[in-house]
């Protein structure tokens, strides 16, 4: 019953061994020379700056969840998308008050001021 | 597909008006925000004639997915009755403490379409969509007073604790649908019955999620922990609201879903009524006799009244289920107006809500005094108040449905619960002092919610034949 | 085709992985975690269940379950900001202001 599975075993074995391999004989072989450039820790190349744990400006937790809702609100658009034609214009007239809703709430951040980075 | 929308015209109108106050709320100098709060209780007015006007034309809606019938009429009525009132008795309150008006009346309004849609929906997915409305918006009012410790806290427990209980709601709803292949409750009792009845297993796990998941919302015990920690650190107009409207909603629901086609010949859904109803009642009441707040007093004793309310389930009977409907409005206009006059008395910062500050209240302000007892004497179920009569049709119903010892207990229950309620009766008229919580002017606003909720009660205590008609109504479960 | 007990043993399991982290974790953001694997549990018995009664309505309401999520999310992470802002701390132990 499990047979089909084993070529998912044997893949999973050389992968994890792959891994083992690279790591262990870098580990081995290969040369260490701290500096301390070495074990600043690694922003993408430049030199770190300031303290890991400073404070954000709440404006980026704000940006944040604004854009997990209406990200996540246009979900709905890929199913309707693909009827789109067979819901005539009542499937059209329910997608734009969606969006009108939407655009509501789009409307009431922006004059609250949450889109403003310089406050 | 114009029959659709207005049978669901309750629900545009909150929905709109809801909207409306959000956009027009930046618009509005800041010390106009009053008028906002106006607008939103012109809102629920009409919202209220949109519901007179489905009450004519009652049918299904969209597809079978809503229904407008005697059911939702009422409880929609329920519902605007408790927005109405709450807002009333916040705008004085929300400029007392500072606090921005147009997100306030919004969310009320939000919630409330909320809780519409979860008394109107057939369709579980619907409904959950309803549960979710009222509760997000009342999870944020929970936490309105923002640089309010404990109102922190409150919404914080309200949160975790709701979302928590809607996990198993939906677990519930998940079965439902893996037993039936529909969410519709109509679909599903007619394809329960051609199938002679549901799988006992799988009815079973899905009633018991279900009521898990609906008992947090109505703080049934045992899940009814969170109650006095977010009764207490919630700002009281919110209180007044969350304590009432998400909890007729959700025992709206669970009228609908308990005596459904899921619990037919079912007797885990009886004994699952009985107990909890038990341990509620006793729980509430036995914990509130110890209290020293004002505001934990009271939800405690929310808790012990959701418990009289789940002997009228036990009854199991159309009796049973209207005197639940009756119940719910004589609690709503009770609990409402309780803690809308809390607020009111607890002054700027709601600094003043222990017991001992309410010592001689009744010689420095006998009015407020006065209409505080009314509204404890009908929570503990005195006569001529309506808090009588809801209690007496709900233990009538158990009685005829030979539940004598849950009857015993709940007799015995509504005698424990007269000590604390007199208790804080007592502390006003009979201990002397300078009263350490705020004698100001009672707003205009304010004294018209509380003048609502006083007459309401006598009203239904004295006349409660018509109002009974109505209720009576409910208990038809299903649209024919 | 693995069968439907399968998928509904796995989405039990994480339901009560969800549950059980729920009550013993005292981290705010974990709890909430927790809460958002009972969901995706749900979301899994959903799916098989449409897919083996070939019906799409389940589908259709995972949609709605999704979107409700992160509307929870939002709200969820505004409340704990505010309280953060205010405790300094994300420990459940310290919520205690209002305990007899």
């Amino acid at each position: 019953m499990l047979s089909p599975y084993i070529p998912i075993l044997v893949q999973a074995i050389i992968v994890a061994g792959l891994g083992a391999a690279i790591l262990g004989v870098s580990a081995l072989v290969g040369v260490r020379k701290r500096s301390s450039e070495k074990l600043a820790p690694y922003e993408c190349g430049i030199a770190p700056v300031g303290n890991a744990r400073g404070r954000f400006s709440v404006s980026f937790y704000l940006v944040g969840m604004l854009f997990i809702l209406f990200d996540v609100e246009a979900v709905f658009l890929y199913p309707w998308a693909v009827v789109f034609k067979s819901l005539h214009w009542a499937g059209f007239i329910e997608m734009f008050l969606y969006i009108l809703i939407l655009l509501a709430g789009y409307v009431y951040v922006w004059k609250k001021g949450a889109l403003d980075w310089t406050r | 597909m114009t029959g659709d929308i207005i049978r669901l015209f309750p629900e545009i109108v909150l929905g709109v008006s809801g909207i409306l106050v959000i956009l027009f709320a930046p618009f509005v100098p800041p010390r106009r925000q009053s008028l906002l709060g106006w607008f939103a209780l012109f809102g629920v007015v009409a919202a209220g004639a949109a519901d007179a006007l489905t009450a004519r034309d009652p049918g299904l809606a969209f597809g079978g997915s809503v229904s407008a019938d005697s059911f939702s009429v009422y409880f929609i009525a329920l519902f605007l009755l408790v927005a109405g009132v709450t807002i009333l008795g916040s705008i004085h309150y929300l400029e007392r403490e500072n606090l921005p008006a147009g997100e306030f009346y919004a969310l009320i309004l939000l919630a409330t379409l909320g809780m519409a849609l979860m008394a109107a929906g057939l369709d579980l997915v619907l409904v959950f969509l309803g549960l979710e409305l009222s509760s997000l918006s009342t999870y944020i009012l929970a936490g309105y007073r923002r640089h309010d410790k404990r109102s922190n806290e409150a919404s914080l427990k309200y949160f975790l604790l709701g979302s928590f209980a809607t996990a198993f709601f939906l677990y519930g709803i998940a079965f439902v649908y893996g037993l039936s292949g529909t969410t519709n409750l109509m679909t599903l009792a007619r394809r329960v019955g051609a199938a002679g009845g549901p799988n006992r297993t799988f009815a079973a796990v899905a009633l018991l999620l279900i009521f898990v998941g609906l008992g947090f919302k109505v703080s049934a015990a045992p899940f009814q922990i969170w109650t006095p920690d977010v009764y207490q650190g919630a700002p009281a107009p919110v209180v007044a609201f969350l304590s009432v409207g998400p909890k007729a909603a959700a025992f709206a629901v669970l009228l609908r879903v308990f005596f459904g086609p899921l619990s037919e010949g079912s007797h885990m859904a009886f004994w699952l009524l009985w107990l909890s109803a038990i341990l509620t009642m006793c729980l509430g009441n036995l914990a509130a006799i110890w209290q020293s707040n004002v505001k934990r007093l009271l939800a405690y004793s929310a808790i012990a009244q959701a418990g009289y309310i789940l002997v009228g389930f036990a009854a199991g009977s159309a009796d049973g289920r209207s005197a639940v409907s009756f119940y719910l409005v004589t609690y709503a206009l009770m609990n409402t107006g309780a803690f809308l006059l809390v607020a009111q008395l607890a002054g700027g910062g709601e600094g003043r809500t222990e017991i001992d500050d309410y010592k001689g209240l009744a010689r420095e302000c006998p009015g407020k005094a006065a209409v505080l007892s009314v509204l404890l004497l009908s929570l503990s179920g005195i006569p001529t108040t309506a808090g009588f009569l809801g209690k007496f049709y709900l233990f009538r119903a158990a009685v005829d449905s030979h539940l004598i010892a849950l009857t015993i207990i709940a007799v015995l229950n509504s005698v424990v619960s007269v000590y604390y309620y007199f208790r804080l009766i007592v502390v006003m008229y009979m201990e002397e002092g300078p009263a350490a919580v705020s004698t100001a002017r009672l707003p205009g606003s304010l004294w018209a919610a509380l003048a609502v909720s006083v007459a309401g009660i006598f009203y239904l205590g004295i006349f409660p034949s018509a109002f009974l008609e109505f209720a009576r109504l409910t208990s038809n479960l299903l649209p024919h | 085709m693995v069968p439907l007990s399968y998928y509904l043993a796995l989405s039990a399991v994480l339901f009560i992985l969800g549950t059980a982290g729920f009550a013993l974790r005292r981290n705010i953001i974990t709890i909430f975690m927790c809460i958002e694997l009972m969901l995706n549990a749900v979301n899994l018995a959903l799916i098989a269940f449409s897919r083996f009664l070939s019906d799409l309505g389940g589908q259709l309401f995972v949609f709605f379950v999704i979107v409700v999520a992160a509307a929870e999310a939002t709200v969820g992470l505004a409340i704990i900001i505010a309280l953060y802002r205010n405790h300094e701390s994300l420990s459940v132990d310290k919520l205690d202001s209002m305990k007899l």
